[in-house]
Order: C-alpha cells, then sequence, then structure tokens
C-alpha cells in the first residue's frame, strides 16, 4: 500500500515536470521557429553562399574561397567602402555621444522647461529617418536652401553638403546629430541619478567644475556611456537609409540614369558604405554569392567590435555595486 | 543643480561655520549665480532653435509654389496651400498609405502576440536553459539585418512572395527580440507576490499570463505596439528589398522620394510628402507620451 502511493507520488510529478516542460515549450515556440527560420537558417546558409557564385537563376557553384579572395585583392570599391564606414565609426559616433552628452547636461542645469527642453531636443528623432534625410537634403541644398542663404546673409559661400565628395558624410553626420534624442534621453535619466551629496563632497573638497565631471559624473554614467557608443557602433555597421536616400535624391540629375541603385555612394563614392555595397552586390548585381561572403564579414568584425569594447571599457565603465 | 556655483563663503569665518545655518548668500555670490543661469537657458534655447529649424523650414517649403523654391527666399509668397491635395494627384500615396498601413498593424499585431509568451517564459518561469535562450534574443538583437538579408531573399524568392508585403510581416509573427527583451525587463518588476496569490487560488501560468501580468504591464505592452508599429512605419531597407520592384505594393518611405521633374526635384512636393509621412509619428508621440519614455528609459533604445 505504500509503495503504491510513492509510486503514484512519483508519477504525478513527472507528469507535472512533463506538463511544465510542455507549457515552457509552448510559450517559447513563437520564437524556436523564428529564431530557426529567420535567424540560424540564413546564418548557415550564408555561410555556405559565401564559397559559391550565385546569381538566383542557375544553381550556387561551388568556388571555395574566390569571393573572399576577389574581396581582398580585386573589388574596387569595398577598401573605399570600408574606410567610409569605419570613417562613421572614428568620427561620427563619439561625436554623437559626446554632443548628446553635452545636451543632456545642459538639459539637467536648466532651472525651467526641463520638460519642454527634453520633448524638443527628442523630437528629431521621431522623425522617419527617410524624412530626416529628405528634409536636410533640402537644407542643405547648396544653390537655394536655407543653410546656405543664412551663410551668405555674413558673406560665407557655404560649401556644396551632399554634392561634394569632402563634405557628403559631414553633413550626413549634421543629419545623425539632430537625431540624438535617445542617447540624450538615456543620459539625462543617469545624470539625475547621480547622488547629489557626491557632488557637494567633491565641492567642499575644492574640486573645480571640470574635476567634478572628471571624478563624479563620468564613472556614475561610465556604464550608459559605454552602452550608447556600443549601439552607435552597431548603428554604424548598418547604416543604410540616409546614405541610399541621400545619394539617390541629390545624385538624381539627367545625366544619372534611372535606377536609383546607380547613384549609390554620389558623389563619388564618398557616401558609399559597407552596408550600401553589400545592397548593391547582392541585390542589384545579384552577386549573392559575393554579398554573403560580405555579409559573413560583417557578422565577425560586429562581433568583434563589440566585444573588444566591451573588453577594453571594463577598466574605465565603473559598475555600482549591485547594479548591472 | 547649480554645480558651477561658487562655493558658498562659510570656511571664512569658522564660528559661523560650526553652526551650520543656510542663509541667504551674499550678493555679488546671487547676480553670479543668476548669470550663469542666464547664460544657461540662452544656450537651451539657442539649441532648441537649432533643432526646430529643419522642422520649420521643412514646413515652410511645402507651401511654396516651384518658382519659389529656386530662389534664395525662405518665406512663402503667397501661401501655397494647393500642394496638399498636389501631391495625391502626382502619386498614388493613398496606396502606399494602405501598404504602410497593412505593414505597420498585421507587423505590431504579430509582434505582440508572439512576444508576450515568449518574455513571460523568459522572465516569470524557471527552466533549465532560459539564460541560455535569453542570451541568444539578446544575440539577434545585435545582429545587422544586412547579415541574414541574402538567404532570406532567397527563400522568400523560391516561395514567390518577393514582391509583396508578406516577407516584412511574416518574420514579426516569431518574436521580436527587441520587444521581448524590453517586455522581460518589464515583467522582472512585477513582485512575483501577485502570481504566487493566484497560483494558490487555483489559477495555471496561462491564466496568470492572461489575467494577472497582462494587466500589470499594460504601459510595456503599449511601448512595445508603439515601437513595433513605428519601426514598420519607418521602414526603408525592408520595403525596399522586398517591394523595390513592385510601385503596387511600395510603403510611403520608397514613395516619398519620387516628387521630381527630369531634371530637378520638386522640393515643395517633396517637402509636403515628408510632412503628412511624419505627422502621425509625432500626434502619436505626443498621444503617448507615457508610454515613450518608459520604454526608452526601461531599454534604453528605440526599436
Amino acid at each position: 500500500m505504500p509503495r503504491l502511493q510513492v509510486r503514484d507520488r512519483r508519477a504525478a510529478r513527472r507528469k507535472a515536470a512533463w506538463r511544465r516542460r510542455r507549457l515552457v515549450l509552448g510559450l517559447m515556440s513563437p520564437w524556436i521557429v523564428g529564431f530557426t527560420v529567420f535567424f540560424g537558417y540564413p546564418l548557415l546558409a550564408s555561410v555556405y553562399l559565401s564559397f559559391t557564385h550565385y546569381d538566383l537563376i542557375s544553381h550556387p557553384r561551388w568556388v571555395g574561397t574566390a569571393n573572399y579572395a576577389f574581396m581582398l585583392h580585386h573589388d574596387p570599391q569595398i577598401w573605399n567602402a570600408i574606410k567610409n564606414t569605419l570613417w562613421l565609426m572614428v568620427f561620427a559616433v563619439p561625436l554623437q555621444v559626446i554632443f548628446a552628452f553635452g545636451v543632456a547636461g545642459m538639459v539637467v542645469r536648466a532651472k525651467a522647461g526641463v520638460g519642454f527642453f527634453r520633448t524638443v531636443f527628442y523630437l528629431p528623432t521621431l522623425a522617419p529617418a527617410v524624412a530626416a534625410t529628405l528634409g536636410f537634403t533640402y537644407i542643405l541644398n547648396p544653390a537655394t536652401g536655407p543653410v546656405n542663404t543664412f551663410l551668405s546673409w555674413f558673406g560665407i559661400t557655404g560649401p556644396l553638403w551632399f554634392e561634394s565628395p569632402t563634405w557628403a558624410k559631414p553633413s550626413l553626420v549634421l543629419l545623425g546629430l539632430w537625431g540624438i534624442g535617445n542617447a540624450m534621453i538615456i543620459f539625462l535619466a543617469a545624470l539625475l541619478d547621480v547622488p547629489r551629496h557626491l557632488y557637494e563632497s567633491a565641492q567642499l573638497d575644492g574640486a573645480g567644475a571640470l574635476q567634478r565631471l572628471r571624478w563624479v559624473t563620468l564613472p556614475a554614467v561610465s556604464p550608459v556611456l559605454l552602452f550608447a557608443v556600443v549601439i552607435g557602433v552597431i548603428e554604424a555597421l548598418q547604416y543604410f537609409t540616409q546614405a541610399y536616400v541621400a545619394s539617390s535624391i541629390v545624385g538624381g540629375g539627367a545625366g544619372n540614369a534611372a535606377d536609383p541603385a546607380n547613384r549609390l555612394g554620389y558623389p563619388e563614392g564618398s557616401t558609399m558604405f559597407y552596408p550600401l555595397l553589400l545592397y548593391q552586390q547582392g541585390f542589384r548585381f545579384f552577386n549573392m554569392g559575393y554579398a554573403s561572403a560580405m555579409a559573413i564579414v560583417l557578422l565577425v568584425v560586429a562581433f568583434a567590435v563589440t566585444l573588444v569594447i566591451i573588453r577594453n571599457t571594463r577598466r574605465w565603465v565603473h559598475y555600482q555595486a549591485g547594479m548591472r | 543643480m547649480s554645480t558651477a556655483s561658487a562655493p558658498v563663503p562659510v570656511a571664512a569665518a569658522p564660528a559661523q561655520a560650526t553652526a551650520f545655518v543656510r542663509r541667504r548668500p551674499p550678493r555679488a555670490v546671487r547676480r553670479k549665480r543668476a548669470l550663469i543661469a542666464i547664460a544657461d537657458h540662452s544656450i537651451l534655447i539657442a539649441l532648441a532653435i537649432m533643432f526646430l529649424a529643419p522642422f520649420a523650414f521643412m514646413l515652410l517649403t511645402a507651401l511654396m509654389t516651384s518658382d519659389q523654391t529656386l530662389s534664395a527666399k525662405l518665406w512663402p509668397h503667397p501661401f501655397h496651400w494647393s500642394n496638399v491635395t498636389e501631391i495625391f494627384d502626382k502619386a498614388p500615396l493613398w496606396r502606399y498609405t494602405l501598404n504602410t498601413m497593412i505593414y505597420a498593424v498585421l507587423s505590431t499585431i504579430g509582434v505582440l502576440v508572439s512576444s508576450i509568451p515568449v518574455a513571460y517564459a523568459l522572465s516569470r518561469l524557471r527552466w533549465r536553459g532560459r539564460d541560455a535562450a535569453f542570451l541568444l534574443v539578446l544575440a539577434t538583437m545585435m545582429l545587422p539585418a544586412q547579415v541574414t538579408a541574402v538567404p532570406l531573399y532567397v527563400m522568400w524568392s523560391k516561395l514567390h512572395l518577393v514582391g509583396s508585403l508578406a516577407p516584412l510581416i511574416i518574420p514579426n509573427w516569431f518574436g521580436d527580440a527587441f520587444s521581448i527583451f524590453l517586455l522581460r525587463q518589464f515583467f522582472l518588476t512585477i513582485p512575483e507576490e501577485y502570481s504566487d496569490a493566484a497560483r494558490v487560488d487555483g489559477c495555471g501560468e496561462l491564466r496568470i499570463l492572461l489575467t494577472v501580468v497582462l494587466r500589470l504591464a499594460r504601459p510595456a505592452i503599449a511601448a512595445v505596439g508603439l515601437f513595433a508599429f513605428l519601426y514598420a512605419w519607418n521602414d526603408f531597407f525592408g520595403p525596399l528589398l522586398y517591394t523595390g520592384e513592385n510601385a503596387a505594393h511600395w510603403t510611403l518611405s520608397l514613395g516619398l522620394s519620387q516628387f521630381r521633374t527630369q531634371y530637378q526635384v520638386e522640393w515643395n512636393l517633396t517637402m509636403m510628402a515628408t510632412i503628412l509621412f511624419m505627422a502621425p509619428v509625432i500626434a502619436l508621440f505626443f498621444a503617448a507620451q507615457k508610454a515613450f519614455v518608459e520604454g526608452v528609459t526601461l531599454t534604453g533604445v528605440k526599436g
């Protein structure tokens, strides 16, 4: 009799555990399917396709490492694309983070209208990337745009902005600085979280404004700064829409063919970033194998860059006890 | 925070320093503080003007005649209100709006329906492999879209769905990493006692999810729905890839840049269309500001 009870209990427990496992599996099932079909499979397929020649019509043909060799030695465009993307990571991302931090720092100092300023600085972030880019190509229009008109009142001849190989990337940076709202909001929250008493005791110890920034503010907000840099770098690696729209609308003079993809990188390849080249190779020229090889390199670089940033910053990023 | 103001000179008189009483600071200090406050606000106002100026210029240009956009004048004279209707005559904007709505609404529903249960399993249930699964979710969030674009394009083209909105909508019905992440973060903040009380009352996990957690997580769900909608509304790469060749399925983001003559862009019409494209987003923001701020501070990024 007792033995039977034990067996019953064990069976019941097993049944409960089984039911629980089924519940977890059921709840997770959308993601399991999604992860397999839209992430796992394409990742493996990318690796395979990167060793083939494939144009979507005939079957993929195995070519070994030819795609990678072409990338390294022969592709006339790729080094320019890599250089441009690196430029974004080295100049544009830090500039945006510093600017967002500065704006947040100014908003914190406001005695009145904090809510108003926060809304105003956030608003441009809401403008869809296509809309914001179209707006900036007009505002920075060399001949009749408001910015150059404004500069001409002071006798300054404005640059050609999106029309000039030197100024096209800085124009995109201006566009990026306009849309720092998200970073600004998290910096603002972080700055408001810094304990006031730290500032007061630093002040009593005779620390000036710069010293307080260096020894109180920066350590306290460093995790958020790191987060903003990582997100910024990842976004820089996939920078696409703004460059595509700007080059296709500005480069769309009568001289160019109707297909906007032929204007990618206008002017003179100065806005040809890595993802644009990948798009052009894969979906305009249908060099699917080569585009896959580029995708794999992008994946490896994205992973490595994130890892390097996080590793190297352990030294200066300060996590408060109990906070992760 | 008056970080830059001078230290209050209490140390000058040690006798007073011991009996620390907050007194009205001397006149010179007060004046310096006032000047700093004025400087701060001047900089802020200048910055605010710079942030708002692009909107103003876009709006003004949208109301110009074509001739005026080619001049250096900044103020429309006369105001050319008929641009509002002209853009609908010149391009099938209603068609694009309908497509954008189909994409955005179906995606939003899909993201909510598929991400909520996953986030629940990743936050409120304990099981082996949970942390590993969560790490995988985070990894997919960090992955550039271009990495998986080629095989997915091949897959959709084999299913003969390239040229339609289906490749954009369907993936959203299988869990969206960012939404799962945001919902999980919020679910973790709901005290376990609520679920335990429901369990004592004999509720199963599904009932707890549907009655207790969903009700308490309304702000997070609103934020996720909002971000999913905006992502689809703003998306450019997806529609370009899958509907670029088939103008009947273009979304607004693709259709905006077609106001041009053979030689130049028709800036007034382009700006009018751009403003009409932005307006719902900004209206949505002011209507649901709380959900926005909640979502941004919870995760640090917008979807």
